[in-house]
């Protein structure tokens, strides 16, 4: 039994969802392989050598992998199919687009978005915006599974010293081209592995008010989270969106300003360990996920706790 | 150029769903099923693409039992043009609903495909991508725009780090994020109208397609309730608690 995990990276150095996988790999038991496919990818290869675990790192570096199409990308991993009984990666965008077209093309299911490993063909995932947890027993040879990072630790970046080996890449079926992007900047920690996020709703009333959320956050080392409403209201960019269809995030604490609480905005946050909520609405539902919760108006609760952290 | 959108009828998303005391599911008799929100969002895709004179024929299909017909109908009123449904009463799973679309598309030769990126009920966010795959079709997941030109479309998708765009080679999938559109209410007149629009209805095995799951559910739980409900008198106290008592500052 083998494990290929398809490493998120950056060329560079190794995306902290993937050392999560790293982790739901182990559960499953076996050898664990790690896929670096990129474009002047061998900083990734070499942090991914050393992740404590891994016994083999392969690397494709070539023009068809800059940007992780999933054109490309599915082949390549088709390519090296043979050798593996599982193949994960992080449910991060890179993996839920690129690996269903793994799982299509060796006519096998795809277990989406897993939370538990309870034995290398059984594993729990959450339907329904978390609101029932399914057990799921894969009857398909090779099991294509995306990974739920905010349940699983990282795998430690150091430990290990797997031997580097290059791939040929597989043929590109030349049907898509990247054109560009728009990435958000920001010297905040990431939203889906930062021990602290401060989100905003439809509360803040613009996007200008986020600058006290801000503020909040940079007083607490956290990162920055949105609701969808937020989001939609042009206040933040989409990629801010905690919740059943944005980004899940569990960390140490969460706290929630101007949310009210919506099934699929606590799909995203729930499993955090201490939640807290501000809002002037006393029945809002978040105050019953919430640890602790402060009733009144953010404009004053909000900057009071950035002054009051000291 | 005709375009294909997959609708799939699900619970609707305002309703809570509670897991069935014998744990083989949750509780669907009774609850309120509506098309799935992001499947609205692609027949509204495909309806701006006939207004704009891009598309001919929007054909929607969706997969399950005769009840399904009901969703058909209301991508009927919001201006597809006729409905196909792939009646079963077995579970379907993505990898299966791919193979039926793929097949639906070898009858229809849609130039464009527009699903859902995410059903809300499995929350899967697979279909469109396997059924890129099966086709041999690029793919544009998680779009939040989609501009047609020649022979090419190119698609802006919300990514973990922001916006991408890329294009791709038509024919293609495109699956929808929440930000593409605001799907429109049919109106009453549509409403009649669609009425008389035909849905053709086909059984799987017409379709060539062994559709038997690959996942067996063994059990559904209730996830690991939270005890929350506290609140505080101020800030003071807030920052007290998170410092001494959660320890988390
Ligand atoms: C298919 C689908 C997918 C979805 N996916 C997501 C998702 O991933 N993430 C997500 O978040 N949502 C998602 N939603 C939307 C979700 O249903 C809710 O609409 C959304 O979460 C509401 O955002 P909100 O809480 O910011 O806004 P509202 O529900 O409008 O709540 C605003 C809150 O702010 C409070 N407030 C206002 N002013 C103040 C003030 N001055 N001081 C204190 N409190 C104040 C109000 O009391 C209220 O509780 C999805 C919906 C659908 C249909
Ligand atoms: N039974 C079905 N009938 C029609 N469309 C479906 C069906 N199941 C899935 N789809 C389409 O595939 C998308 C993604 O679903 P999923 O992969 O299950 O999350 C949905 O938004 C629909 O567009």
């Amino acid at each position: 039994m083998t494990c290929l995990v398809v490493a998120d990276h950056s060329n560079t150095d190794i995306r902290p969802s993937t050392f999560c996988a790293i982790t739901a790999a182990k559960q499953i038991g076996g050898d664990i392989h790690v896929l670096v496919a990129g474009k002047g990818c061998a900083g990734a290869a070499q942090a991914a050598a050393k992740i404590a675990g891994v016994s083999k790192v392969k690397v494709a570096d070539a023009d068809a992998y800059a940007h992780s199409l999933a054109e490309p990308t599915a082949n390549l991993i088709i390519s090296i199919a043979a050798e593996y009984s599982h193949i994960l990666s992080a449910a991060t965008t890179t993996g839920k687009n690129v690996l269903p077209r793994v799982a299509a093309l060796l006519d096998v299911a795809q277990l989406s978005d897993i939370s538990a490993v309870k034995s290398a063909d059984t594993f729990i995932r959450p339907i329904y915006a978390g609101n029932a947890m399914a057990t799921v027993q894969s009857k398909d040879a090779k099991k294509v599974i995306t990974v739920r990072t905010s349940t699983f630790d990282k795998a430690p970046a150091t430990g290990g010293s797997a031997a580097v080996e290059n791939v040929n890449a597989a043929a590109d079926p030349g049907l898509s081209t990247f054109v560009g992007q728009e990435l958000s900047k920001s010297e905040r920690p990431e939203l889906t592995s930062a021990k602290i996020v401060v989100s905003g709703g439809r509360g803040m009333g613009s996007g200008e008010n986020f600058k006290i959320i801000e503020a909040l956050a940079d007083k607490l080392g956290a990162a920055v989270g949105a609701s969808r409403a937020a989001v939609d209201a042009g206040y933040v960019p989409n990629d801010y969106q905690v919740g059943q269809t944005g980004k899940i995030v569990a960390p140490e604490l969460y706290v929630a300003v101007g949310i009210s609480g919506a099934i699929q905005h606590l799909a995203g946050m729930k499993d955090s360990k201490v939640i807290v909520a501000i809002n002037r609405d006393p029945e809002a539902p978040i105050f019953q996920v919430a640890d602790y919760g402060v009733v009144g108006d953010l404009f004053q609760l909000v900057p009071e706790m950035t002054k009051g952290l000291g | 150029m005709k375009v294909l959108v997959a609708v799939k009828r699900v619970v609707d998303f305002n309703v809570k769903v509670r897991v069935k005391a014998d744990q083989t599911g949750v509780e669907l008799a009774n609850v309120k099923m509506s098309m799935n929100p992001f499947d609205e969002i692609a027949v509204e895709e495909a309806v701006r693409m006939k207004e704009a004179g891009k598309a001919t024929e929007i054909i929607a299909v969706s997969m399950g039992p005769a009840a399904c017909q009901e969703t058909i109908r209301t991508a009927l009123a919001m201006g597809a043009d006729r409905g196909i449904l792939v009646q079963t009463d077995a579970e379907l799973q993505p990898l299966a609903v791919a193979k039926l679309l793929k097949a639906i598309v070898a009858k229809e030769n849609p130039q464009l495909v527009v699903l859902g990126k995410q059903a809300i009920d499995d929350d899967s966010n697979q279909t469109g991508q396997m059924l890129a795959a099966l086709l041999g079709w690029p793919q544009g997941t998680f779009a939040s725009k989609v501009a047609l030109d020649g022979g090419k479309a190119a698609v802006t998708r919300e990514v973990d780090g922001g916006l991408e765009t890329v294009s791709l080679t038509l024919p293609c999938i495109v699956t929808t994020d929440l930000r593409l559109n605001e799907p429109r209410y049919a109106s009453l007149p549509n409403i009649m109208k669609a009425k008389k629009k035909p849905i053709e209805t086909i059984a799987p095995d017409a379709l060539g397609v062994d559709v038997a799951p690959r996942l067996v559910t063994l059990r559904v739980e209730e996830p690991a309730k939270r005890k929350g409900g506290t609140k505080l008198p101020d800030i003071p106290t807030l920052i007290d608690k998170l410092r001494n008592e959660a320890k988390v500052l």
